[in-house]
């Protein structure tokens, strides 16, 4: 492997209620940088500040909240080219976008997962990096471009939606992910949730069932350390953003996390630790006798929102 | 500016300022009627039907509330701020749980 092929979630769309109070929470509290906005289409372009890519968290206006779209970032136009027919042989519809469809990025391949989400794969998008440079670039950006939540960088997502094993094997058989942790119901061995890795992370996307397709259950943000955890939760105390689960940590995946929602109820996820993956680590499985300690590993008590709350 | 807001079936009540929604009044004082979620206005579970009085209502996502919903008086507790007190009902499938947990 050696990370080629299918590189990281590079974007996600996200559709919000009100653009204006959306750019409050994602870049003057969370820290993202707003690097680019389209006053006509209602969209915000931001990004965590060590992204090197032109952006990564894309914020449309809508009268729905919810996810528009997940993007992965591929290793190079060959790869493109090579997943094309993989991913229709798999069963799946692949609609092309050309470069420029999408501002700073190339050619795009999409398709409707077997969950009900968007999906696209870019090899391509303009890169003005993290203002370090590339040259002796040193370890501090400048005083003010790490702030807020001091996210850096966009992580993974958990989606919702039905036939979930039809999406693990997609992204195992088609995009080289390896499953490294599920979780099933105890009696009917039926998959609940799968966590999928395309790198050393502990996962890159994660599927949860749900009755409806295309349910967004949230979108999650690096941060460096467990202590930028508790620095955003004060933040997220401060500003009285809702909380859907204090500090903790996951059984599954180990992350230090918190949870909360954005002005348009869509769940927003910091998030710092886990262990590291490799090809040969085997699947971790947990079973619903022990869902408090797979989902909060510190108070070992499940949270019944986390399970029903989407939008 | 103080309303009471009733939840019939409940027998909940509680007290919300014209500057508040209805759901954050009903965390506050302590109560347990309606279920809690994105407080957002997106994941749709604090849906209630306003039986009587008057609110003021900010965007809500249209998965949860269209036209029609609207038209009913249907809303999410999230997104009203009342202007009257209100009569409220707890819609559809939220309200078993919440009834199991607070018979
Ligand atoms: S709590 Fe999610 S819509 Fe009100
Ligand atoms: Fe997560």
């Amino acid at each position: 492997m050696a990370l080629r092929g299918v590189l990281r979630l590079g974007e996600i769309g996200i559709r919000v209620l009100d653009l204006d109070l959306a750019r409050t929470h994602y870049v003057d509290r969370m820290g993202l940088i707003e690097v680019m906005c389209d006053e006509k289409e209602r969209k915000i372009y931001c990004k965590a500040w060590d992204e090197h890519d032109h952006h990564s968290v894309v914020l449309r206006e809508a009268d729905e909240a919810g996810l528009d779209y997940v993007a992965f970032k591929v290793y190079d136009d060959q790869t493109l080219t090579d997943l094309e027919p993989k991913v229709e042989a798999f069963g799946l519809e692949v609609a092309h976008i050309d470069a420029g469809v999408y501002p700073k990025s190339g050619r795009r391949l999409e398709f409707i997962l077997p969950s009900g989400h968007r999906m696209q794969l870019f090899a391509e998008k303009e890169q003005i990096g993290n203002t370090l440079g590339t040259r002796n670039p040193g370890v501090m950006p400048d005083e003010g471009v790490i702030r807020g939540f001091r996210i850096n960088r966009l992580d993974h997502c958990l989606l919702g939606g039905p036939n979930i094993d039809e999406c693990g094997r997609l992204f195992k058989e088609v995009f080289d992910f390896d499953l490294s942790e599920r979780i099933e119901d105890e009696e009917s061995r039926e998959s609940l949730a799968l966590f999928l890795t395309c790198s050393t992370k502990p996962h890159d996307v994660a599927f949860v069932i749900q009755p409806e397709p295309g349910r967004f259950h949230h979108v999650s943000f690096l941060l460096e350390s467990a202590t930028d955890v508790i620095h955003a939760a004060d933040l997220i105390g401060k500003y009285r953003i809702p909380v859907d689960v204090g500090p903790n940590r996951h059984g599954v995946t180990r992350g230090n996390t918190i949870y909360y929602f954005d002005p348009s109820g869509n769940r927003n996820e910091v998030f710092s630790g886990g262990y590291v993956h490799y090809p040969d680590t085997p699947t971790l499985t947990w079973d619903t006798s022990q869902m408090g300690p797979a989902q909060f590993s510190q108070d070992n008590v499940p949270r019944e929102s986390f399970l029903t709350v989407v939008t | 500016m103080q309303y009471r807001v009733h939840l019939e079936e409940l027998e909940l009540d509680f007290t919300c300022r014209q500057d508040q929604n209805v759901l954050e009044c009903m965390i506050g004082a302590g109560k347990k009627g309606i279920q809690v979620g994105c407080r957002g206005g997106g994941c749709g579970v604090c849906q209630v039907e306003v039986l009587e009085g008057e609110y003021a209502a900010r965007p809500m996502s249209k998965a949860h509330i269209d036209e029609e919903a609207l038209a009913q008086r249907r809303v999410l507790a999230c997104c009203i701020k009342p202007r009257s007190d209100l009569l409220l009902k707890v819609v559809g499938k939220i309200s078993k749980p919440i009834q199991r947990k607070h018979p």
